[in-house]
């Protein structure tokens, strides 16, 4: 099981047919990923141009009221807002004024479209145009759609800083850029690796304050940390910028495919990378076989989510031994997750969108010993007495490369042991 | 436009969630985007409901807006019926929706579904929460009770409690208790548990107990006025509450007033010697109307706390509140944003705050010890144990409740007696509360004291401000207040330690 399983057929699960249905979607929209956004850039500020619902929602998927005064809040559409257009610029200009009068530290702001300001074609770019010149050089003002219309879960993520790609300056210089927001513990630990590698250029995407020295162009090459940023795939190769694909750096064999691939790219010596690269392994690997114990020769189905669900399945299954039955993806990106399909072997369902009713169907057929699934969905099903993972927590702990490795196993043998642990009923 | 940051409800759609999550045998088609599906986990994961909201959402997406998202709640609408077979459905839209006006009422009127379809109209950009929750339940009952014969014996309805409410499950079972100590049975309980078939039912009841006024008191009024049901006015959450509740029902029935206070164990706690210390604490509450307003009357009369200040976020109850404090002779705060909450709570530095979980927030961040009353709520507002706000177990659990956060009688009087201890003093905290203990930190004296903070050009010299700083922090927001009250009083524009102490002298209780 460990020493990884035999690489599947040449091609995977790469062309294997993808289901799609079309019903009701239990997902979240873009705006959850302010919730790690607003942590990681420590100075930007998300003002959600929405309703009453996004601010309920923001509320609501941040576990209600971490902190005292968030950086991010709602300016919600009143009856008279929709009435005239014009008017709403007007006002969104006064409560920025407010915000940015009161919040002097914030040095970047978002406006962040939600559903009711797409419908009413509510003009962001216009806006944060007109804000950025007026607040400049202090304030940066950008804008990107969170809205349930056009993102999911994720996607916010990608938008974001897509809309951050265009702005950044150009340069000629040899350098790897690396992008998707990680937790600064794993982003350290990742650049002291490349560093170990001899690659010392390292950029990140996005950067934890705005006055860092990002910049992109034709010499730069980039990786993806997070499987859901193909919007800012796009926008870095219209800057010219090049990726380099490899399979996420998830469980000891992604961190070690992703760091192989760029070390590749840069001409790492390959003596070197064994070097660097042995120990952080061999600790990866024990990790992971200690929570492997409970997940070995177990079946696990994945409801869509936040488009981790792919990657994570290659982990779990060439990894920890599991057998995934149905892998479902709100998106799938294959020039993003090729190089994960293609190690998955054969076998699951993929599925791609999401009628919920008939994959619950599916699911409760098929009885899995570990469902992963959302919130909304988790204690329903373990009622069913289906064990479950609630996804988010996927997206807010530190899961990537190798040191997190055998958390990573854990958050899904967690609920197994769990399971078993309980002792609910009467002695017999 | 306004800007907020955090909220204390909901849109109308989550409050029609929480009447068709409390129901069963109805089922709800939300014309909402992908997203809007979000709501699902307030039941599941704060409520800790082991099923999925009876929700059904069209999830449409920007592709879908140009061509045809009023097929799309049709498609919803039937194979929601197909699958789930509601005795009745209810269909509305969510704050998008309303905007591209697909009109899901009309529509699903004229698909003759085989049950019968109530249309809501929740004008999400005007109203929130609980009016969707009241509005829904009215719609409900207004589509399906009919006139009927009243039962041989004495019954009422309860109405009022939702799904994700502040304590309603076992304020329902407090209440079934009260009545039935007086030979009332529950008729029907209504939104909560109930089936639309039983909503039919409701009219067999002899009265109404409308027990929450936020989500309840419009079906409650057209009961009164189409099927004759009167109802009752008090809440009864505290002990006073709970007698005149008893006493109305009885006007109302004609039945004997009768209650059993044998496990009623405020009154006694609240008078003996232990409770000294809870006098004249300065108390700021604020909440829903009526947990507010049932709170004020606890606090003072049946605690001895003095109430400094209150307000509600809901400006369907602002008149009732408004009366009350008035009653109190303070001023009342009502808002929807919590800063003008936080800025109030400063302002009048109380010793303690009865809030919902945002004030426990703030009080968190101004070290003021913070009982919940309210909603909005929490998943620590759905404890395992029984837990209710009404009636005799409910002032029984308020006592708790209100006592636990702050520091108790014998230890407040070694505070002061010690409070330059190392280890026992001002930072470390109520010995019953969970955390590490935290050692004094010994700070050197500066050279030049910096001068104090002031308010209304009264200046603290440094002597006094170091003097005030000995007080333990429970009370030295009120030491510091009263004190430049009486500065300000006397236009003196300098405060000593002499001005501190005659202060003291002065407001002495």
């Amino acid at each position: 099981m460990n020493s990884h399983a035999p690489p599947p057929g040449p091609r995977g699960c790469l062309d294997t047919p993808v289901l799609k249905q079309r019903g009701q979607h239990e997902v979240f929209c873009g705006l959850t990923g302010i919730i790690w956004l607003h942590r990681k850039m420590q100075d930007a500020f998300f003002l959600v141009v929405g309703s009453r619902t996004c601010a309920h929602l923001l509320q609501s998927a941040a576990g209600v009221m971490i902190f005292a005064e968030p950086r991010f809040g709602t300016a919600i559409l009143e009856e008279t807002d929709l009435a005239g257009l014009a008017d709403a610029q007007e006002e969104l200009e006064r409560e920025v004024a407010r915000l940015l009068e009161r919040r002097k530290d914030i040095r970047q702001l978002f406006l962040v479209g939600s559903c009711p300001s797409e419908v009413i074609k509510l003009d962001l770019a216009r806006a944060a145009e007109k804000l950025s010149a007026q607040y400049a050089p202090h304030v940066r003002v950008l804008n990107y759609s969170g809205s349930g219309i056009e993102t999911t879960f994720t996607e916010g993520e990608d938008a974001c800083l897509a809309a951050m790609i265009p702005a950044l300056p150009e340069t000629d210089e040899r350098q790897l850029l690396v992008v998707g927001a990680l937790p600064d513990v794993v982003e350290d630990q990742m650049l002291d690796l490349l560093g170990k590698l001899g690659i010392d250029n390292v950029k990140v995407l996005p950067a934890r304050r705005a006055d860092s020295t990002l910049a992109v162009g034709p010499n730069t090459v980039f990786a993806l940390t997070q499987p859901f940023l193909g919007g800012s795939l796009a926008a870095l190769g219209r800057r010219g910028a090049r990726h380099i694909p490899a399979p996420f750096p998830f469980g000891e064999e992604g961190t070690t495919s992703w760091l192989r691939a760029v070390a590749m790219e840069f001409g790492v010596d390959l003596t070197l990378f064994d070097t660097v690269t042995h120990a952080p392994r061999a600790r990866a690997k024990k990790a992971i076989a200690k929570a492997a114990e409970h997940l070995d020769g177990k079946s696990v189905f994945f409801f869509p989510d936040s488009q981790m669900e792919i990657p994570l399945a290659r982990f779990l299954t060439r990894e920890c031994g599991m057998e995934a039955i149905e892998v479902g993806a709100p998106f799938i990106h294959k020039g993003v997750v090729g190089p994960d399909l293609e190690l998955l072997a054969e076998g699951p369902t993929l599925a791609e969108g999401q009628d919920v009713d008939l994959q619950l169907e599916r699911c409760r057929a098929a009885h899995p010993d570990l469902t992963v699934c959302g919130l909304g969905l988790a204690n329903p099903l373990e009622a069913e007495g289906l064990t479950t993972k609630w996804a988010i927590e996927l997206v807010f702990t530190p899961v990537h490369f190798y040191e997190q490795a055998g958390d990573l196993a854990g958050l899904f043998s967690r609920p197994i042991h769990r399971r078993n642990a309980l002792r609910l009923e009467a002695a017999e | 436009m306004k800007l907020s940051v955090w909220t204390y409800e909901g849109p109308p759609h989550v409050g029609a969630m929480r009447v068709a999550t409390a129901m069963k045998g109805l089922h709800y088609v939300l014309h909402a985007p992908q997203g809007d599906t979000y709501a699902d986990l307030l039941f599941t994961m704060i409520e800790r409901r082991n099923h999925r909201p009876p929700v059904t959402y069209t999830t449409f997406q920007a592709r879908d807006l140009g061509s045809d998202t009023a097929n799309l709640f049709k498609t919803a609408c039937k194979e929601a019926y197909d699958r789930f077979q509601p005795q009745a459905m209810i269909v509305g839209a969510s704050c998008t929706a309303e905007l591209i006006q697909d009109d899901p009422g009309g529509m699903a009127e004229l698909m003759g579904l085989p049950c019968p379809v109530v249309p809501l109209e929740l004008p999400s950009y005007q109203r929130k929460e609980n009016f969707g929750a009241d509005e829904t339940l009215f719609q409900i009952v207004r589509m399906l009770a009919k006139p009927t014969d009243r039962t041989k014996h004495i019954t009422a309805n309860l109405i009022g409690p939702t799904a994700l409410g502040f304590r309603h499950r076992d304020d329902i079972t407090e209440i079934t208790a009260l009545l039935e100590e007086m030979g009332i049975s529950v008729n029907v309980c209504a939104p909560y548990g109930s089936t639309p078939e039983d909503i039919t039912r409701l009219g067999a009841a002899h009265f109404n107990v409308l027990m929450y006024p936020e989500t309840g008191e419009a079906a409650c009024r057209w009961m009164e006025r189409e099927l004759d049901q009167p109802y009752t006015r008090t809440v009864p959450i505290g002990v006073g509450a709970t007698h005149d509740f008893i006493k109305e029902v009885a006007g109302i029935t004609g039945l004997a007033p009768k209650i059993d206070t044998s496990r009623l164990r405020l009154p006694w706690y609240s008078s003996s010697v232990d409770s000294t210390y809870l006098t004249g604490k300065r108390v700021f509450l604020f909440g829903d109307g009526t947990h507010v307003t049932a709170a004020a009357r606890i606090a003072r009369d049946e605690m001895g706390f003095e109430v400094v200040g209150m307000g509600c976020y809901n400006r369907e109850m602002a008149r009732n509140i408004r009366a009350l404090a008035k009653e109190f002779n303070v001023e009342a705060l009502i808002t929807e944003d919590y800063l003008d909450v936080e800025a109030r709570i400063e302002e009048l530095a109380p010793e303690m705050i009865l809030g919902t979980q945002m004030e426990r927030h703030i009080g968190k961040r101004l070290g003021i010890p913070c009982a919940v009353i309210s909603a909005p709520v929490h998943v620590q507002d759905f404890p395992a144990r029984y837990s209710p706000q009404m009636g005799i177990e409910g002032a029984n659990v308020i006592f708790d409740t209100w006592v636990h956060p702050l520091v108790m009688g014998l230890e407040e009087h070694l505070l002061h007696m010690f409070r330059d201890d190392f280890e026992f003093h001002d930072d470390a905290g109520a010995s019953h509360h969970g955390h590490a203990a935290k050692a004094r930190v010994e700070t050197p004296e500066p050279a030049q004291v910096e001068p104090a903070p002031t308010s209304d050009n009264v200046i603290w010299l440094a002597d006094a401000e170091k003097e005030l700083k000995k007080i333990p922090f429970f009370v030295r927001g009120k030491a510091r207040r009263n004190t430049e009250i009486f500065a300000a009083e006397r236009g003196v524009q300098e405060i000593s330690i002499d001005t501190l102490y005659e202060a003291k002298a002065h407001y002495a209780r």
